[in-house]
């Protein structure tokens, strides 16, 4: 080894340029374009031109169509991380602290829906809420109802897509700080005089926030971000932030106003991100991987 | 024990939300009714037939299949590398680069997908399959350096130092001791870029050229109408390729390793 390496070693920047080339060319330099590209004049379909003035902007701010959109994103982000989070923890509790023999059956079984196309699990609750669904198919032959009820197509069935999609990243996250906590701090409290809910309470929960706040964090970025699952199981006025992104980009070929409508994604769920990482840092993320 | 009889049963029901509707597609590929939803008539095996006839689904398959290995070759191998880095040397400033290498997880699909567009309009390079690659690639690679990373850290140094003592240089002893070790990684990494990018479909609708379909937005294209039982026989064969492969491959690995021993 010569005298230059000890100074400053280039091996780990040798190993890592081909990622960091590839995140700052196709991720970071990109995500500044949309910036600059929310400046532009949009003059045709698919035709627009530099320029730097706030049109795209001002309509953004005054338009109230865009307002209610992120309003309903919020809310619709808000809804399902907090049932993913009350669905999610007592399983992973279970998985956690049960004493089956076969509990990695159980992780599998946890692991398995994220190999399972997005695409495909979406669609599978038209099959079950749908006109000719598991459930109408139920009613009907139970006599309860003559007619197939509606069920689709609303508000609630893209929650309930939603959660189905995103509850193995809630679940695998509490799982995951659940089963870093002693096994012992529980009975210590018990012994100590407290009740089993009590002990949960102020033992096992405090210490299984990291992952649940993880969870939580997951969940709410990836819905706000969506737009596929309100087009799939959404009726018209289900709508969020993402769908006028595609609409404008896609549909429209309006790029100065897709780039503005995705800069302000961005701000409002990279301010739910740095929030997140400032009280409880990004590493936590990554422990559901080990 | 009450409460614990409680947390079971509702974790079961859990289990059943997650699961029964997946249950429900995989049954329902094998209904003979023309129609995609319930009842079902009886057992029929015509529309993985009819799947097979269909020419735009199976060129879909061919580009998604495509896709998906060069994915997984891409991702994985600037991953592994990166992964390497960030577990085997201590460096300035590795707390930003962690960062940006799982940023692409933290921005929202939509947005990375319209920012690539976008510089790519300003490049003037139409959209193409390598727009698809290399966007896919940047998907997974966070994912990849995650799953390589945590393997890297239980993988002790002293086998590549013993190996560099016995006068390897780095380059053979990453290919002798380090990647033989690292292997069962390697391939949960690819795996897992493969599925990611065979799966994907909110950013590849944008990314996509006029006219190229991959299997998500192929079915995307056909839900406009209903779900046909052409979906759901072809979501059954998506979901033995997206599940069955990586369980046998698992649970070959396991068998193996136990006969050697």
């Amino acid at each position: 080894m010569n005298a230059g390496e000890k100074a400053f070693d280039r091996r780990p920047w040798l190993l890592l340029s081909p990622a960091l080339l590839s995140i700052v060319a196709l991720v970071v330099v990109p995500m500044s374009f949309i910036l600059v590209y929310s400046f532009y004049v949009n003059i045709d379909l698919a035709v627009d031109r530099a320029a730097f003035q706030f049109s795209n902007w001002k309509e953004l701010f005054q338009d109230s169509y865009y307002h209610v959109a992120i309003w309903k994103t919020l809310r619709m982000s808000v809804i399902v991380t907090i049932l993913a989070a009350i669905l999610g923890y007592i399983p992973a509790y279970f998985i956690a602290m049960t004493k089956f023999r076969h509990r990695w059956l159980l992780l599998l079984l946890l692991i398995l829906p994220f190999w399972v196309s997005f695409i495909i699990r979406t669609l599978s609750w038209i099959h079950i809420l749908g006109n000719q669904g598991a459930l109408n198919g139920l009613f009907q032959w139970l006599g309860l109802i003559d007619a197939p009820l509606s069920m689709m197509y609303n508000e609630t069935t893209v929650i309930v897509g939603f959660i189905h999609v995103f509850l193995p990243y809630m679940i695998l996250n509490v799982y995951v700080s659940l089963e870093g906590i002693d096994q012992n701090l529980e009975p210590a409290a018990r012994t100590l005089g407290a009740s089993p809910w009590q002990a949960f309470l102020e033992v096992t929960l405090p210490l299984s926030l990291p992952g649940l706040a993880a969870g939580c964090l997951l969940v709410f970025v990836l819905t706000g971000g969506s737009y596929v699952t309100p087009l799939i199981l959404g009726g018209p006025n289900d709508f969020m932030f993402g769908n006028l992104i595609h609409d404008a980009v896609v549909a429209e070929l309006n790029w100065p106003m897709g780039a503005t409508l995705s800069f302000t994604l961005l701000v409002i769920l990279g301010t739910v991100v740095m929030i997140y990482s400032r009280f409880i840092g990004l590493n936590q993320l990554s422990k559901a991987f080990r | 024990m009450r409460a614990w009889r409680m947390i079971r049963f509702y974790t079961i029901l859990v289990y059943i939300f997650m699961f029964a509707p997946i249950a429900v597609v995989l049954l329902l590929a094998f209904n003979s009714s023309q129609f995609g939803g319930f009842p079902i008539q009886g057992f029929s095996l015509r529309w993985f037939y009819r799947l097979a006839e269909n020419e735009a689904i199976v060129r879909a398959f061919k580009t998604s299949l495509s896709l998906g290995v060069l994915t997984a070759l891409v991702s994985t191998s600037i991953g592994v590398l990166a992964s390497l880095a960030l577990v085997r040397y201590k460096f300035r400033g590795k707390d930003l680069v962690t960062t940006l290498l799982i940023s692409p997880v933290l921005v929202p699909e939509t947005v990375l997908a319209v920012g690539l567009l976008i510089f790519l309009r300003w490049l003037h390079m139409p959209r193409s399959f390598l727009l698809l690659l290399l966007g896919h690639s940047i998907i997974a690679l966070p994912f990849v350096v995650l799953v390589v990373q945590a393997r890297l850290v239980g993988i002790k140094k002293e086998y590549e130092e013993a190996a560099r003592s016995l006068g390897a240089s780095p380059v053979q002893t990453f290919f002798a001791v380090t990647l033989p070790l690292l292997m069962p990684a390697v391939f949960a990494g690819a795996l897992f870029a493969f599925t990611i990018s065979f799966d994907n479909i909110t950013a590849t609708i944008f990314w996509r050229p006029t006219g190229m379909e991959t299997v998500p937005t192929q079915i995307f294209g056909m839900l406009r109408n209903s779900v046909s039982p052409e979906i759901n026989a072809l979501g059954f064969v998506m979901i033995v390729i997206t599940v069955g492969v990586p369980l046998l491959a698992g649970g070959l690995a396991r068998y193996f390793s136990r006969k050697k021993t």
